[in-house]
């Protein structure tokens, strides 16, 4: 899915019900990590849920894997995962993640509190790309 | 006479919608909404009688002055300090606990030490002593409290010894919400040469804090959790104690005397307020405790026994609700768990219904993890907290619970 088709189906949704159940569906839909990848070296810093987010480098883009214990939480990894995903590092930094959070209606969700994690994940993303940019 | 009804409309927040919403505020012990009348006080503060303290000799500082001294005057009548003296303005009960550490502790520690501490220690008291017992080369013990959050007495006499120095502890657990019997605590600290250093916030809610009855050496609260600003905080010390310690800060206003070689400091509390304090925070909080002095805080007490019983009842009759701290003596803390919903994903929705809880590990992970859990939800009362809030709180668990299933 393609974040412009993502914005398009959010723009459907009225009330909470319908947005939380879409983003729980998307988080069904990532793959859970094994335990034996969620270690501190992936972990976000957040004290709200357990985010965990591993970057994998081939060629000039760079893939993520990610799980959380929170579902719904889950469903945002999915749409950050959407943003960011298969993209080349200057292309991530490129990204202005806040403004597509505002179409996506999910501000207040994901920006709310850099240390509560949501946005954490946004920032260890920029910071992988930045470190491959580095490489 | 005590209305929780009519307390409420004192608080403009709780008066506007959210998002659209009642504002139903079920995390005041993370931080209190403010009465109309500590925002008054501070708005005629800033208008009509400001300006630096301790410092000009015209109208304006020195009724900024008197302003700012009269606050620490109600602050000790609010804890009973026999000495306003004995009060020294801080930012928190943080940087209360940190000066206490700093000054006390550095030089009062040394290598073999203990400092006793109870299991559900708040970040502000459990991290500070970890890390001047690791710069003082003192041993930081730790005593149980039972599996339901309760305290036990022998617990902490076992725990205690002639090796300890210091035993720092909350009056009321902010994850649990167990009420510490202080005033024995402090006898039995007391026996064997401890001093005994109190961490308020949560309690100072709930309860009368009396520092004479107390009987501890040192006590430290917040002010934004007492329905006063940020940026405030209090901690008490017995005077010959605070007599005999070091500055924490160094600066002006602190001072007695000073040349290019030395300083002579000013006597406590002013050797621990150095630079210009908080003043108009002071003053807020003055305002705070004064709005919740015309309350008889047995009246404040047995309201929120009966509040505490409404709650109790009212989460027990949902179903794979685990209230996690049941302590027959127990503050208005609830944490808890629901089987198959993660904190954070409930907050959500609960955020979504207008009511506002606490998750996470509340700045008190070690207990949080001890109890088998990364992050839990908390729900705690206010002077302000009406059955009708609980009843939302409640209505929206149960759509967030029906939500997800």
């Amino acid at each position: 899915m393609q974040i412009d088709e993502l914005i398009d189906n959010f723009s459907f949704f009225d009330g909470w019900e319908d947005k939380y159940k879409y983003l729980i569906e998307l988080g069904n839909k990532l793959p859970h990590l094994s335990d034996d990848k969620k270690t501190a070296e992936w972990k976000v810093p957040g004290c709200q849920s357990q985010v965990w987010i591993i970057p994998h480098y081939e060629k000039q883009h760079i893939y993520f894997e990610g799980d959380s214990d929170a579902i719904i939480v889950r469903g945002i990894i999915a749409v950050v995962f959407i943003i960011f995903q298969d993209k080349s590092a200057q292309e991530i930094l490129n990204i202005d993640v806040e403004e597509i959070f505002d179409k996506l209606g999910l501000r207040d969700n994901i920006t709310q509190n850099r240390r509560s994690g949501m946005l954490s994940m946004v920032d260890k993303i920029r910071y992988y790309a930045t470190q491959s940019l580095g490489k | 006479m005590f209305n929780a009804n009519d307390i409420r409309k004192d608080f403009p927040a709780l008066s506007r919608l959210v998002d659209g919403r009642r504002n139903t505020y079920m995390d005041t012990a993370a931080s209190a909404q403010k009465p109309l009348a500590v925002l008054n006080r501070i708005q005629k503060m800033y208008i009509e009688e400001y300006a630096n303290v301790h410092r000009g000799s015209y109208w304006l500082s020195e009724r900024a002055t008197e302003n700012y001294e009269r606050a620490r005057q109600t602050v000790a009548q609010f804890i009973n300090a026999k000495d306003k003296r004995e009060i020294i303005f801080t930012r928190n009960a943080t940087e209360g606990i940190n000066l206490v550490a700093a000054t006390w502790g550095q030089y009062n520690l040394k290598a073999g030490d203990e400092v006793l501490l109870s299991r559900a220690e708040h970040h502000a008291n459990l991290v500070t002593w970890q890390q001047w017992a690791l710069k003082t080369g003192a041993i930081l013990r730790y005593f149980d409290l039972a599996e339901d959050g309760s305290f036990i007495f022998e617990n902490f006499k076992n725990a205690l010894s002639e090796r300890t120095k210091i035993v720092a502890v909350t009056a009321m657990s902010n994850v649990l919400g167990t009420l510490f019997p202080v005033k024995q605590i402090s006898t039995e600290a007391h026996k064997v040469g401890a001093k005994v250093l109190i961490d308020a916030c949560q309690f100072a809610v709930h309860k009368k804090i009396d520092v004479a009855d107390f009987d501890c050496d040192f006590l430290a609260f917040s002010g934004h959790k007492v329905y006063g600003p940020t940026g405030i905080g209090v901690l008490y010390g017995k005077y010959d104690l605070l007599a005999e310690m070091s500055p924490y800060q160094f600066g002006g206003d602190m001072i007695e005397h000073v040349s290019y070689d030395k300083t002579t400091f000013a006597l406590p509390p002013a050797r621990f307020e150095a630079g210009t304090p908080a003043i108009v925070q002071a003053v807020g909080l003055g305002a705070a405790l004064e709005y919740v002095m015309q309350y008889d805080f047995n009246d404040i007490e047995a309201y929120e026994k009966e509040l505490i019983n409404y709650t109790t009842d009212k989460l027990s009759n949902i179903p794979n609700l685990k209230i996690i701290g049941t302590a027959s003596d127990k503050g208005g803390v609830f944490s808890f768990d629901i089987k198959g919903i993660h904190p954070q994903d409930l907050a959500f929705v609960l955020g979504k219904e207008g009511v506002a809880i606490r998750t996470g590990h509340f700045c008190a992970e070690p207990i949080v993890n001890l109890l088998g859990y990364n992050s839990l939800a908390r729900a705690s009362l206010g002077i302000y907290t009406t059955k009708e809030d609980v009843d939302e709180f409640i209505n929206a668990l149960n759509k967030a619970i029906n939500f997800f299933k």
